[in-house]
């Protein structure tokens, strides 16, 4: 019987901070450039089309849809051999940028390209880490 | 200015190694160098440039193999761009000699991954850093980043698990003719998806082995290296490009090698219809699918035809790996040294029962990285005299 992926507490810097701290507070967040308009993700000091410093936080919807996935049956590394089997995911958020994560609340073979899905998020301690489920 | 055609691969070696607990990393390079040093006709004595990457060297490896081998070069490039990264060293080896920087490139690598026991695909990518914060925390394994973009292919294109093992078959069928290859027992479609899965849609024998190894080249000028005792290997075209999912959302199945592979054969002034055999790095067999739609051997979409019924078999429309590639002869981590030692020796003629008959010209192409994320891609075009 496999068990949940525990989730550790992210190791964080200055650029990345405030995305896990709005984690902590249960919100996804992507960035805008305020000169170009582009919108990004990871975070970072910089937007990464025009090198504007002017990047904004903006709180996402967490609705996405499945871009493509796999579920992982081996993986030797603990927390996640105990896991195996779980689903490995990107998803499209409806914002654009496209984000790895896993996809839980459903059996492994439910998942299919396109199904749109919610996010939610598990508190680590300190932050909180973001992963979906069928929306 | 082009560097295409004025430099050539004056020797080649693959290590005979599929594991190797008796020996160490640098003795293996020590062994390969002197291997294509000797195919050369050359000394140490004659290198001036050297070129080396690994998994296990760190930043500073290049100057750990210099003092191995005694070496104190003018020019050295410790370029590592994952898997990718030698067949990049070739085409970084003839800028330099084209500008005068160096003479005689060697060009060495050598693993003990296998009996390192190191878990290539399913046993890391757990980093503790603010970069890796956004992937490590949900489990990504090298197998299960390609086996997202199968599963794109598949979703997009119709494309089958059968068309996958396809080009497994054609790899074990080819290293059942390779007195080195590590996996000799020939395998059918059936085994294939018969093996269990790692991560869905990838059996175990889509995925790579993991092996012991090492090999060398030397890389001289076209003019030096027809002084020298075998045939050249002239390089007539190269490209590199890079990657990544950040930022925007870029297609999953665009690849690198469609940027690298575009340049190389522009450089080289040749078309598909020109090449007789390609050496691809096939970590997973969805590699190699994606790979030869992306170089323009066939449309997208198009890969699960252009593999099946032996078509990429030797004997078939465009050999792929005769030598049973990554699948089943050997892969200690960076496999793409030993793509360029492949299509040397099937463009000197000398493969035995792998042969590509009459191979005039071979593509290269090696991809280094995470495919449905970060990766590099390298190309070279090389011919026979």
């Amino acid at each position: 019987m496999s068990s949940e992926i525990e989730y550790k507490d992210p190791v964080v810097d200055w650029e990345t901070r405030a995305y896990w701290e709005a984690c902590a507070r249960h919100e996804l967040t992507v960035q805008r450039c305020g000169a170009c308009g582009k919108v990004q993700h990871r975070p970072r000091a910089i937007c990464a089309s025009c090198l504007s410093g002017e990047v904004e936080t903006l709180v996402a919807s967490g609705r996405g849809t499945v871009h493509t996935f796999t579920i992982v049956r081996q993986n030797q590394v603990p927390p996640f051999a105990s896991a195996c089997p779980y689903v490995l995911a990107y998803v499209d958020l409806e914002e654009g940028p496209r984000l790895l994560t896993n996809i839980v609340d459903c059996e492994p073979d439910s998942v299919a390209v396109g199904m749109p899905v919610q996010v939610e998020f598990v508190d680590t301690g300190e932050f909180a880490v973001p992963r979906f489920r069928p929306a | 200015m082009t560097i295409s055609g004025t430099f050539a691969i004056a020797g080649a070696y693959e290590h005979p190694t599929r594991w190797a607990p008796d020996k160490t990393e640098m003795q293996i390079i020590g062994e390969s160098a002197r291997g294509a040093l000797q195919d050369a006709g050359l000394g140490i004595e004659d290198v001036d440039g050297l070129f080396s990457t690994s998994m296990a060297g760190g930043g500073m490896g290049i100057v750990n193999v210099a003092e191995y081998l005694d070496l104190k070069p003018s020019y050295m490039d410790g370029t590592n761009i994952g898997g990718s990264s030698f067949v990049a060293h070739v085409s970084h080896a003839g800028a330099a000699i084209a500008g005068g920087l160096c003479e005689v490139a060697l060009i060495v690598y050598g693993s003990t991954s296998a009996s390192d026991a190191r878990a290539i695909g399913t046993g890391m990518g757990m980093g503790r850093d603010p970069h890796t914060a956004f992937t490590s925390p949900y489990g990504q394994t090298v197998v299960s980043s390609y086996a997202m973009s199968a599963r794109r292919h598949m979703h997009e294109y119709g494309t089958r698990p059968e068309q996958l093992a396809e080009i497994a078959v054609a790899m074990r069928h080819h290293a059942s003719l390779n007195p080195h290859a590590k996996m000799r027992k020939p395998i059918g479609v059936e085994d294939v998806l018969g093996s269990r899965l790692i991560a869905d849609p990838l059996h175990l024998l889509d995925c790579c082995i993991i092996s012991d190894g090492g090999g060398a080249l030397v890389v001289t000028s076209l003019e030096r290296a027809r002084d020298l005792q075998r045939p050249p290997v002239r390089v007539l075209g190269s490209g590199e490009a890079v990657w990544h999912q950040e930022i925007g959302s870029p297609k999953l199945l665009e690849i690198a090698a469609r940027e690298s592979g575009e340049r190389a054969l522009g450089m080289a002034g040749l078309h598909h219809g020109d090449i007789d055999l390609c050496t691809i790095y096939d970590s997973f067999t969805i590699t190699v699918l994606l790979t030869l739609e992306n170089l323009g051997f066939c449309k997208p979409g198009e890969g699960g035809d252009f593999v099946s019924g032996g078509r990429i078999a030797l004997g078939g429309a465009l050999p792929v790996n005769p030598d049973g590639g990554g699948l089943s002869s050997n892969h200690p981590g960076m496999r793409g040294i030993f793509l360029v030692i492949e299509a040397v020796q099937q463009l000197r003629g000398e493969c035995g029962e792998r042969q590509v008959e009459g191979a005039r010209t071979a593509v290269v192409h090696g991809t280094g990285g995470i495919l449905s994320a970060a990766h590099s891609g390298a190309t070279l075009v090389l011919a026979a005299e």
